[in-house]
């Protein structure tokens, strides 16, 4: 904190045990002044006894109110407020763990409900599969079976057809053996004779 | 004072008599600024504190967060040295660091009376450190907190002089504690007073002076933040050291 009392700009070094020195020339516009010791009650300020009783005394008295009135108001004031607040988030917190593990239940009933929900539409589209399945299997044995009997018809026809024709084969093999035959020898074959050799050629 | 035009840098710790009370046995008694400004610290300090926390937000306010801010400051400083034992005390510290802090804080503002610059206040404010360490160590203790004075683990033969050397270090403490906050306050504002007037006595002597004065101007502003410092760390200190001579007086044993 300058101290800078008046125009004059002097300075003065105070000395407990300096010698009083009053009225220095001045030099350069500035006076060096020694102030006498007896200017306030002798010498140096912080080490002047006389001051001392009356110091200690209102430090005591100050120092002793000012540490009741921290010690049973402020202190129990400001710790009020600072307790009051750790109550304050604690429970906050207590309620957001609270609201925190409420919702985490419901999250935990949604995905039940959805397992459950998948598992049933997994079984619903199962049971659907197998009933289908199940109808294309009947349906394509029966074709299978309806199929099989038109071939064993078709097969049965064809044997027939084919042993008919094979009869027709020998009867105009017979005749045309025959009518070779008489063409050869001028005379008509015994068709008994005709027919056991194209048996025998059949045969062979 | 010779006159009211010079520049002193010992008069700001000058006592001045504001009520005389005579001199009842002897002493002399007098309500003086050192007093008044005690009693304004005590009441700045106070004032404060309700004025901050009169609302009671469950959201501090700035002044709120002050008030709550030294009163966490201070109680982990004593929860760290001195442990839980130690808040029993922590009344005690808050008091001694927040008028130590706002004393050297008023002794910033110009024409104001720095309190803890006179040494018996800092010795008396010491003193009460040390008895209240004294006084509750063999409280709770008894003889036992004598132990402090004997350090364990050391040979036979040089423990008569490790006990004299804990007892001298045990009674320099209250004198470092004062001395410490005392010089440091003194010394900083004696040599603000005499950058300052060097000031002004380089701008009497013309336009060169005034170029000069320049100089000192720098250094009163560098100095002038340098007590600022000096005023909360010397608070601080003080009342850290508190905490550790009561650790002391709790845990005597080493």
């Amino acid at each position: 904190m300058p101290e800078t009392q008046g125009p004059a700009g002097i300075l003065v070094i105070a000395q407990a045990d300096a010698p009083v020195a009053h009225g220095t020339p001045p030099r350069d516009g500035v006076e060096f002044e020694v102030p006498s010791t007896e200017a306030h009650g002798g010498g140096f300020p912080p080490f002047d006894v006389h001051t001392f009783p009356s110091q200690i005394i209102w430090l005591a008295i100050a120092f002793g109110a000012l540490y009741l009135l921290m010690s049973r108001i402020a202190l129990p004031r400001i710790a009020n407020i600072l307790e009051e607040r750790h109550d304050r988030v604690a429970d906050d917190l207590e309620e957001a763990g609270k609201l925190k593990a409420e919702s985490e239940a419901a999250a935990q009933a949604y995905e039940h409900a959805l397992a459950t929900a998948r598992g049933k539409a997994h079984g619903i589209a199962t049971e659907t599969r197998d009933k289908l399945s199940a109808e294309s299997d009947a349906s394509r044995k029966s074709l299978e079976a309806e199929l099989a009997a038109k071939l064993a018809a078709a097969e049965e026809q064809i044997a027939t057809t084919k042993t008919a024709a094979m009869a027709n084969v020998r009867g105009i093999a017979v005749d045309a053996a025959g009518a070779i035959v008489g063409e050869l020898i001028g005379s008509a074959p015994v068709p008994q004779a005709v027919e056991a050799a194209v048996d025998d050629a059949i045969k062979s | 004072m010779a006159s009211e035009s010079v520049i002193d840098p010992i008069h700001q710790f000058h006592i001045l008599k504001i009520v005389d009370l005579g001199e009842p046995g002897g002493v002399q008694l007098a309500f003086t600024n050192s007093a008044a400004f005690m009693f304004g610290i005590v009441a700045l300090i106070f004032f404060f504190l309700t004025f901050a926390t009169r609302g009671r937000t469950l959201v501090p306010g700035r002044l709120q967060s002050m008030a709550e801010m030294s009163y966490e400051f201070v109680a982990s400083m004593v929860r760290s040295t001195a442990g839980n034992e130690g808040m029993k005390f922590f009344p005690l510290v808050f008091s001694l660091f927040m008028f130590v802090l706002v004393a050297n804080f008023i002794g910033m503002i110009p024409y104001g009376f720095t309190v803890t610059s006179h040494l018996i206040v800092t010795a008396m404010l010491a003193l009460v450190v040390i008895l209240t360490v004294i006084i509750y160590g063999f409280m709770r203790h008894g003889t036992h907190f004598l132990g402090l004075f004997v350090p364990s683990g050391v040979p036979a033969f040089l423990l008569p002089f490790m006990v004299v050397i804990e007892v001298i270090s045990f009674l320099s403490r209250p004198i470092s504690l004062s001395l410490r906050l005392f010089a440091n306050m003194l010394a900083g504002h004696i040599a603000m007073k005499v950058f300052a007037g060097f000031i002004v006595m380089m701008s009497a002597s013309g336009f060169l002076g005034l170029l000069g004065g320049t100089l000192p101007l720098a250094m009163v502003i560098a100095l002038t933040a340098l007590e600022f410092l000096v005023a909360a760390l010397q608070a601080y200190v003080f009342a850290v050291l508190t905490c550790i001579y009561l650790n002391d007086a709790l845990h005597p044993g080493h």
